[in-house]
């Protein structure tokens, strides 16, 4: 396209203009349809004033960071939080891997000792947000619509609905996808990844993205182990060759395998260590 | 299909520098999308003419930048390209430091 009135010619570039002589005889066709709403008007018997005629094209080097405004979204709810004493966790996993069921059952069994709030993230219904407040804890929905991640500006309007006490444990139960998620900072203090045996142990490889994203991995289902192809080993395997600062934790919601460990894991975020 | 809110970010972004600068029309945008950023190249450019009908970028070129990607192994030190998010160091290791790669960046407007 003509860099200088947006005409479809190719001929008439800005490396062009400086060079040519002022009779101007390249070709510019005026078959185009489009409007021209600046002033220059094509008849191209001008002398050296072309550029001053002609609109100046502007260029602007910006190497803005893409989800700038996201990231400094999710830096100010980062700072909301840490002003209250608040840790936050970004719960992420495919469809039906068992987060809400996980939830259900953290907040029943450790729900005396730590206050917990749920922001509970899904394209439709309030289901999972009714399932989570029959546990006594507080949760707010956000409905994304078509929407198939959480960002930072509505996690930051769930907090401000929500409005969780100073020292509470604040889980983001994001939207199932093993995708998009990935890329959108929420402000949360840790990322967990819950990750069931029903889906095959090669997702790891399949969704690097998600698995290099996380900083905890919950192995969920574990109960079924006996009864799908599902090989726990090489998934561990897998799962730290993408991403070797992984902290896993194998468990089932359902039976109860292997929640202490994880109970652990939540007194010692609350407690504020490290994740 | 996060790539809808990505050029949705990359439109608004522009648009916004565009008023402020007085432009009239932007003519040309350039990004850059590494090779490890998880964002598709085509997506965005499915997306970028809707997002940016009734915008100052209507019928603004979209150029595409695909950085190539280089990491440094934590273990033994070596650099190497990465052709995708799962490779190994050569000493077989992969705790890698992405070094570039997973930009995702607006590097550059065009407008009259």
């Amino acid at each position: 396209m003509c860099a200088i009135c947006g005409c479809d010619s190719a001929t008439h570039s800005p490396a062009h203009q400086h060079e040519h002589p002022h009779e101007h005889a390249h070709a510019h066709p005026h078959d185009h349809d489009h409007d021209h709403e600046h002033e220059h008007d094509h008849d191209h018997d001008h002398g050296p004033s072309h550029m001053r005629d002609a609109r100046p094209l502007r260029i602007i080097k910006l190497e803005q960071d893409v989800l700038l405004k996201n990231r400094l979204l999710a830096e100010h709810n980062r700072g909301w939080l840490a002003g209250r004493d608040i840790v936050a966790l970004n719960l992420m996993s495919s469809p039906g891997s068992g987060k809400t069921t996980l939830l259900e059952r953290t907040f029943r069994e450790l729900g005396k000792e730590l206050h917990f709030a749920v922001i509970e993230g899904d394209q439709q219904t309030s289901r999972d947000a009714d399932r989570i407040a029959a546990t006594g804890t507080p949760v707010t929905q956000i409905n994304t619509g078509t929407g198939c991640h959480l960002d930072a500006a509505m996690v930051r309007d769930a907090l401000r609905e929500l409005s969780p006490p100073a020292r509470s444990v604040v889980v983001i139960e994001n939207v199932g996808n093993l995708v998009c998620p990935a890329l959108f900072d929420l402000g949360e203090g840790a990322r967990i990844l819950v990750f069931s045996v029903t889906e095959g142990e090669d997702k790891p490889l399949k969704y690097p993205h998600m698995f290099r994203a996380s900083d905890v991995l919950l192995i969920n289902k574990i109960d079924l182990l006996p009864y799908v192809p599902f090989n726990l080993e090489q998934a561990i395997q897998y799962a730290l060759q993408v991403n070797p600062r992984l902290r896993i934790f194998t468990l089932s919601a359902l039976r109860g395998d292997g929640l202490a460990a994880w109970y652990d894991w939540l007194r010692g975020q609350a407690a504020g260590q490290p994740t | 299909m996060h790539e809808l809110a990505i050029t949705q970010a990359i439109v608004e972004s522009v648009q916004e520098r565009a008023e402020q600068a007085g432009g009239r029309r932007v003519t040309r945008v350039v990004i850059a999308i590494g090779r490890l950023s998880a964002v598709l190249p085509d997506a965005v450019r499915f997306c970028f003419e809707l997002c940016t009908e009734d915008t100052l970028l209507a019928g603004a070129r979209l150029i595409i930048e695909e950085p190539p990607a280089a990491a440094r192994c934590r273990a033994c030190g070596a650099q190497l390209v990465m052709r995708d998010p799962l490779e190994l160091c050569g000493c077989g290791r992969s705790d890698l430091d992405w070094l570039s790669g997973d930009e995702l960046q607006i590097r550059e407007m065009e407008m009259i």
